[in-house]
């Protein structure tokens, strides 16, 4: 069972959070003009790493925002926690499994 | 249910040291590349094959699951694959003369609400269309077919009927291994543990070489079948997949006399329980919703896939839970699998079989051969391929697949 910090709330138990899988990938800037295979890539292509994971969650049972959390995915601690849109690079305490 | 096991020779495969050079290499050493250096050698002509495998034989995903055969998948690419698959686990136990416990004792889908009652009923006339045994049950029926079924109205979700396939079952997945272990290994394939691939050569676009932690080993055609590790393999020879990988969870009971005469899945409260030849239930639920390396999940997924277990099967309410294990499962957006050629010629790929990689393993080791051997692919396997992600003709089973992605 994971003890995932929330960026708003603190930690909570994983019950409480829904998956959103790889962070920072943005919209295309301009849809129609990508090819079929750029298409694919946006849509259906992410990076899969065996260790830091740089991912999105949502605190679905408690304030349902989103953030940022980087996680070794190995080992399943989280090393950081961050709030979505922040750019100032600032962290949470960061989670891990208790 | 408890009938004796088969008695198993001391060696059922040589321990070779690896060539420097084979006509195929084959990587991962698990169900579906053993079955596919077995169809190589023995229906494809081509004998002068190497299996790499970086642990032991069938030490991954083979010896991680639930061991659920069956071919009641909804749309016409799915069905004629799995229903290959079915029939080859038919004839195998003589073709490869081995006990491999194939038992025929049926899969019920359960439905517990309306919609899932609509979606069962088009599966089963989906079914009947490809030649795929299946039929619809009351729910007085379904207690014919399983009487430890609770059909009661009420329960939280009452059983509303349930698709019957009964050609369907369970088969023990190391005898599987060993068969088809032992299969290559006597037609001259070379199957080689403790060997981790560490790198692909390639010249012109086309595979040389593959380097190893036991030296390097030339070969002009190169075959993935690493499960959940996929991504990292295809990656040594350059080849992003669309592919993420998650932990999924079993678990298994102490053994007990036969209460259980079939097998009963149901999406809907998400367990799924056979009762093994030795006794044990075993049980499974859906994947872990993260990414995830670790072999093992969250213990939340295991309470409430007990606890929909329970309900459903009261008689289990006092039966003890003596192990769980966790496999990593490579997933693809449309829940099915991948079997194509790929960017760098003479490299193909076999992955993406998510939670069903086990009932397909004697299709995909059919197929893959065939792709691998004729250098295009085999006609069931052509739908499966990497194109297909940037054409849009998705294969989307997440409901046949009858397990949560």
């Amino acid at each position: 069972m994971l003890l995932i910090e929330c960026p708003h709330c603190g930690p909570r138990d994983e019950t409480e959070y829904h998956y959103g899988g790889q962070a920072g990938v943005p919209y295309p800037d301009d849809p129609s003009a990508l090819s079929d295979r750029e298409w694919a890539a946006y849509l259906f292509y992410r990076d899969n790493p065996a260790g830091a994971f740089t991912e999105r969650w949502m605190h679905a049972g408690g304030c349902r925002k989103w953030f940022e959390a980087v996680r070794d995915t190995r080992t399943y601690a989280f090393e950081s926690t961050r709030a979505a849109g922040r750019a100032d690079g600032e962290l949470g305490d960061g989670g891990g499994e208790r | 249910m408890t009938q004796d096991l088969p008695e198993h020779p001391e060696h059922l495969w040589r321990n070779p040291e690896p060539r420097s050079s084979y006509d195929v290499v084959i990587i991962g050493g698990g169900g579906h590349g053993l079955a596919t250096a077995y169809f190589l050698a023995a229906h494809y002509g081509i004998r002068n094959v190497a299996v790499l495998e970086r642990g032991w034989l069938a030490g991954g995903n083979m010896a991680r699951n639930t061991a659920i055969i069956r071919s009641n998948y909804l749309w016409d690419e799915s069905a004629a694959i799995y229903e290959h698959s079915l029939k080859l686990w038919e004839r195998l136990p003589v073709e490869l003369d081995y006990d491999l416990l194939f038992s025929q004792r049926g899969v019920l889908n359960l439905a517990h609400t309306p919609g899932d009652v609509r979606e069962a009923m088009r599966r089963v006339n989906a079914n009947a269309l490809n030649g795929v045994d299946a039929e619809w049950l009351t729910p007085s029926e379904v207690a014919e077919v399983c009487p430890i079924v609770n059909v009661s109205d009420n329960i939280r979700y009452p059983v509303m009927g349930a698709t019957f396939q009964p050609r369907a079952g369970i088969a023990k997945h190391d005898h599987v291994a060993w068969a088809f272990a032992r299969g290559a290994d006597r037609l001259g394939v070379d199957l080689i543990q403790g060997c981790e691939v560490t790198g692909v050569r390639t010249a012109g676009g086309r595979v040389t070489a593959v380097e190893t932690t036991r030296g390097t080993i030339h070969t002009g055609k190169l075959g993935l079948c690493a499960a959940g590790r996929s991504t990292q393999v295809a990656e040594l020879a350059g080849i992003r997949l669309p592919i993420q990988s998650h932990p999924l969870q079993a678990l298994a009971s102490e053994l007990f006399e036969p209460v259980h005469p079939t097998v009963v899945m149901s999406n809907h409260v998400h367990v799924y329980v056979s009762q093994a030849h030795k006794g044990e239930l075993v049980m499974g639920a859906g994947v872990d919703s993260y990414v995830g390396f670790g072999q093992r999940g969250g213990f939340h997924v295991i309470e409430r896939q007990l606890a929909a277990a329970v309900e459903l099967f009261p008689i289990f309410a006092r039966a003890h839970v003596l192990r769980t294990w966790g496999g990593i499962v490579d997933v693809t957006l449309d829940a099915s699998p991948i079997i194509s050629r790929t960017p760098v010629d003479g490299v193909f790929v076999n992955c993406g079989w998510g939670t069903g990689g086990f009932k397909g393993t004697p299709a995909a080791g059919d197929v893959f051969a065939h792709t691998i051997a004729h250098d295009e692919p085999h006609p069931l396997a052509a739908p499966f391929s990497l194109e297909r992600f940037e054409t849009g003709a998705l294969i989307d089973e997440h409901g046949a697949a009858a397990v949560a992605h």
